[in-house]
């Protein structure tokens, strides 16, 4: 007994030194794995508030970016107005519905709640988009979010209060959830970062023989409930044939910018607690 | 008392210029500037090897906290942290350091090129071990070794920079005082 006090203290530096170690090791272990915020959301808060202050200032200066891109969005949007279309039907005649009740609303699938981006980095391994706003509290951990000109960012991973954490699709990704599709080809593949330039991104599992051709796009494939189909996740800029398997590795540029970001929407799907029963009963089955 | 208020001050100040200036700058994706410990770097003589981790550990958490990625900092601080006492024993005569000068800096290491050496052999083991830590998944050896090299010459510039401009007054300090 006596011999392990000595030990410990002759060798307390040395075992301090290993024990900060270790547990910087497991909260990086702990934190990566999707989902899994070990992180307090007192850390969240406090950063949160300083990084905010710090963007109202910066904010400042790129209102006219802002407003660029905001025109931008518009335009696509008015094009899309149904004034805009001459329906083929020469006979028809407008009938305004009487029943006051919206029977759109029962079909909406997906939600879309805008948020101010406060904090964003590009640099490291694992980037992560932080972002405010009072419409936080309709978003859930696991829902999707795009910038304002329908560009995939990432997927939301932490919520505290008014502040929401974001991956963006710039982090190491072992078992990557985001799925994209071939535009033209239609084929299904799953999106990595290969960690070095913030604009690249690798898509994986697309079939050898698929025609895939430098400048096509690349959307959601609408498969999960992070994001709904078709939304614009980047364009194909190289083709590698890949030696031991029988897929493509795909080389596309992002649609989004991801240096700078300004405001995003975050997109809540309506049956996600659904469809997660739905898998959860069919796995239980198994 | 005012020691402590100095070294809080410090802490504060080296923390916001990286998060809010440093790291806002996107030279490349091989070069982030780090230059926040240099607060380790510049610890007291004094401080004991556990004390000296701890501070160390809470400097790399609070960069960590507003990366969202906890963990990575933290260890390259406590590594350097535990580094640091072994280098300054090596490099400095005992008794000057142990109660002459209170910080390190290149007059109480007894000259620019010893102290220039401290800051160089930490500056690599920070970053080389924050690098690694981060591409451990990737496996990619040769971006590794030369995003460590890129950055620990930026780091080093803008140390030399900061060492140029702010000229921490170091009194000799004896023990008849």
């Amino acid at each position: 007994m006596r011999n392990i006090f000595l030990f410990i203290r002759r060798y307390f530096n040395l075992l301090v030194f290993i024990l900060l170690q270790a547990f910087c090791v497991f909260l990086i272990v702990q934190y990566n794995r999707f989902h899994q915020a070990a992180f307090g959301a007192t850390a969240n808060r406090i950063t949160g508030a300083i990084n905010q202050r710090y963007d109202d200032v910066g904010y400042y200066f790129r209102l006219k970016k802002a407003n660029d891109s905001l025109l931008k969005a518009n335009e696509f949007l008015y094009n899309k107005l149904k004034e805009n279309y001459t329906l083929p039907d020469s006979g028809y005649k407008t009938k305004i519905d009487s029943i006051r009740v919206d029977s759109i609303l029962q079909f909406r699938t997906y939600g879309y709640y805008a948020a101010k981006v406060v904090s964003n980095s590009v640099t490291s391994q694992n980037n992560f988009v932080v972002a405010y706003g009072p419409n936080i509290k309709y978003l859930n951990e696991g829902d999707g979010v795009i910038n304002m000109n329908n560009a995939v960012i990432g997927i939301i991973t932490n919520i505290t209060g008014d502040y929401a954490v974001i991956l963006s699709l710039l982090h190491e990704s072992k078992e990557s959830t985001i799925t994209a599709r071939l535009f033209k080809a239609g084929e299904v593949g799953t999106i990595s970062w290969d960690g070095k330039q913030p604009n690249v991104l690798t898509l994986n599992n697309i079939p050898k023989g698929t025609k895939v051709v430098k400048g096509d796009s690349v959307v959601t494939s609408g498969l999960s409930t992070t994001f709904p189909k078709g939304l614009l996740v980047g364009y194909v800029d190289e083709v590698y044939e890949e030696k031991s398997s029988s897929n493509y590795k795909i080389k596309l540029h992002t649609a989004a910018d991801f240096t700078s970001l300004e405001f995003v929407y975050g997109i809540s799907s309506k049956h996600a607690d659904e469809v997660k029963e739905l898998v959860k009963k069919a796995k239980a089955k198994l | 008392m005012k020691e402590l208020l100095k070294y809080i001050v410090r802490f504060a100040l080296f923390v916001l210029v990286q998060v809010f200036v440093l790291d806002k700058i996107h030279l490349h994706q091989m070069i982030t500037p780090y230059i926040y410990f240099l607060f380790i770097i510049w610890l007291p003589f004094k401080m004991q090897r556990t004390p000296l981790m701890l501070v160390a550990f809470l400097l790399g958490f609070s960069i960590d906290s507003f990366r969202h990625n906890p963990g990575f900092h933290a260890a390259a601080c406590v590594l350097i942290a535990y580094i640091r006492p072994f280098l300054i024993k090596m490099l400095v005569a005992q008794d000057i350091s142990e109660t002459n000068y209170n910080e390190p800096s290149a007059k109480s290491m007894g000259g620019t090129g010893a102290y220039l050496f401290l800051v160089l052999v930490l500056t690599f083991l920070h970053n080389a071990w924050l690098f690694f830590l981060e591409a451990w998944q990737f496996g990619d050896i040769w971006y590794f070794i030369v995003k460590t090299m890129l950055s620990t010459a930026i780091s080093m510039l803008l140390i030399i920079i900061v060492e140029l401009i702010f000229n921490r007054n170091q009194k000799f300090r004896t023990n008849t005082a």
